[in-house]
């Protein structure tokens, strides 16, 4: 979890088109949020409503938030499990429950 | 609202009140000075009356059990008294010198009257008076008596000034803590080590370099030391002769922007132990180039030197 964590997080940060969105989240906080991010995505146990999602990224909304964002950060998830050997059906089962957040994650 | 008594005096807390705030718009004495619940100087103890548990996070279990609390987060839903604190968390301690290590960095060493446990790296509160408390990492190691502080002077900073321009050895003082989980960790000596600091971020660093070179660390130091102008490079000949007795430790002085320093001299930092402190907003940054860099987040211990709260 913790190699994985480290992995999708090294991604975002180095993919240009969202990064700037994590600019001025401490990385202690973004990291425990990944990791929340990761539980949510394997259909773990979370704390997280919908209506969480939508305060959550509210602000990033305001700047701009949009479904590329979305596509790009969903596509890391994708490449970070293919990376560390996780079988394409699990993969498509994650994209599918990150898929279910977006209109929540948008705002819409 | 709940009432917090303190001593023979009593305040109500306004709605959403923390008691720290409460008793200081009473006029009640405090000690504090970050007012975010990292420092712990404001630390107080309840006698009667459940403190909510956010209020207690950090704090050792045996200073929890006996009541006590971080009154700058504590909005609490019942009454609570507050009682005797002093003796048992805080320190008294005396000013055994004052030397400038450069234009605008005082050395501060301190004389204990009682036991005080701590990793080279860590902080501890300063308490000047009754109530003045700042957070200053601790530049020494255990073994060398005396604890030494670098103290930078900030422009009518209360502390700094008072140091620079008041104080005289033999003042006394008192100190709390320590805090913080910026140190070093024996184990595995082979591990490459990265440690970079601003201004008088050096002074954590300058601990923990002498303290894994004492527990005998054999993988690579490296030691980065920022400042915006020559002047601000301080221990500069002490750091060098630590250099040319240790193989395995480099120190690279410089007034570039530290992260490009760093960059330039060490590309790839996958496998890295790194310990990073001084100005939050270079502290923040330098996290996320080390990690980028491949360092894991874990590896990655920082203190950001946040300015205390007024
Ligand atoms: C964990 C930790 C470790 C620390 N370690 C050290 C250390 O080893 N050495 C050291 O010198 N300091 C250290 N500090 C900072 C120290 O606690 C004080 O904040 C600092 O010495 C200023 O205190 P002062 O009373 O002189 O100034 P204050 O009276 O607190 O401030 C005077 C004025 O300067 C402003 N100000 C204060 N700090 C800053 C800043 N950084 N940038 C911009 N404006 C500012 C204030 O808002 C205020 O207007 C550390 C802080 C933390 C949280
Ligand atoms: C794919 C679906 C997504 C899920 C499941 C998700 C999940 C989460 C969760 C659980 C939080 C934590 C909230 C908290 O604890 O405070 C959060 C916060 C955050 N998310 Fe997402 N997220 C998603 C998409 C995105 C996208 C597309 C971006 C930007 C490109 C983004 C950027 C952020 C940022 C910056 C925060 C921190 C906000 C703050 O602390 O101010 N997220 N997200």
């Amino acid at each position: 979890m913790e190699a994985a964590v480290d992995a999708f997080y090294r991604k975002v940060l180095s993919d240009d088109t969202v990064a700037h969105f994590f600019d001025d989240v401490d990385m202690d906080r973004q990291r425990a949020k990944q990791k929340a991010f990761l539980t949510m995505a394997f259909g773990g146990p979370h704390n997280y409503s919908g209506k969480d999602m939508r305060t959550a990224h509210a602000r990033l909304v305001v700047n701009g938030l949009n479904d590329a964002h979305f596509d790009a950060i969903v596509g890391h998830l994708g490449a970070t499990l293919a990376e560390l050997g996780v079988a394409p059906d699990l993969i498509q089962q994650v994209a599918a429950i990150a898929e279910s957040t977006r209109a929540d994650v948008l705002g819409r | 609202m709940p009432t917090v008594t303190f001593g023979n005096r009593s305040c109500e807390l306004a709605q959403g009140e923390t008691v720290l705030d409460g008793l200081l718009r009473h006029d009640i004495p405090a000690v504090h000075a970050c007012k975010t619940g990292s420092c712990g100087s404001c630390m107080l103890r309840a006698v009667s009356g459940q403190v909510p548990e956010v209020s207690q996070i950090g704090l050792k279990d045996a200073w929890r059990a006996r009541g006590y609390f971080l009154p700058c987060v504590c909005r609490p839903t019942e009454d609570i008294e507050i009682g005797e604190t002093a003796g048992d968390i805080r320190v008294a301690a005396r000013i055994a010198s004052l030397v400038p290590l450069s234009g605008n960095v005082l050395q501060v060493r301190l004389v204990l009257d009682g036991p005080f446990e701590f990793r080279a790296g860590q902080y501890l509160t300063l308490i000047a008076g009754d109530t003045l408390a700042r957070s200053y990492s601790i530049a020494s190691i255990p073994s060398d008596g005396p604890l030494e502080l670098h103290v930078r002077r900030m422009p009518n900073g209360q502390m700094s000034t008072w140091l620079f321009d008041d104080a005289h050895e033999g003042d006394a003082v008192r100190i709390q803590g320590p805090s913080g989980e910026c140190f070093y960790v024996p184990g595995r000596p082979d591990q490459p080590l990265l440690l970079v600091g601003t201004g008088t971020g050096l002074a954590p660093l300058y601990g923990i370099v002498r303290d894994a070179l004492a527990c005998g660390h054999r993988g690579p130091i490296h030691l980065f030391h920022g400042a915006l102008r020559p002047e601000g490079l301080y221990l500069v000949d002490e750091l060098n002769a630590l250099a040319a007795a240790h193989s395995n430790f480099t120190y690279t002085p410089t007034t570039d922007p530290i992260e490009r320093a760093v960059a330039g001299s060490i590309p790839k930092l996958d496998g890295y132990r790194a310990f990073v402190c001084g100005d939050p907003a270079v502290v923040q940054l330098l996290k996320r180039k080390i990690f980028l860099a491949g360092a894991a987040m874990r590896e990655i211990h920082a203190d950001a030197f946040l300015p205390s709260a007024a």
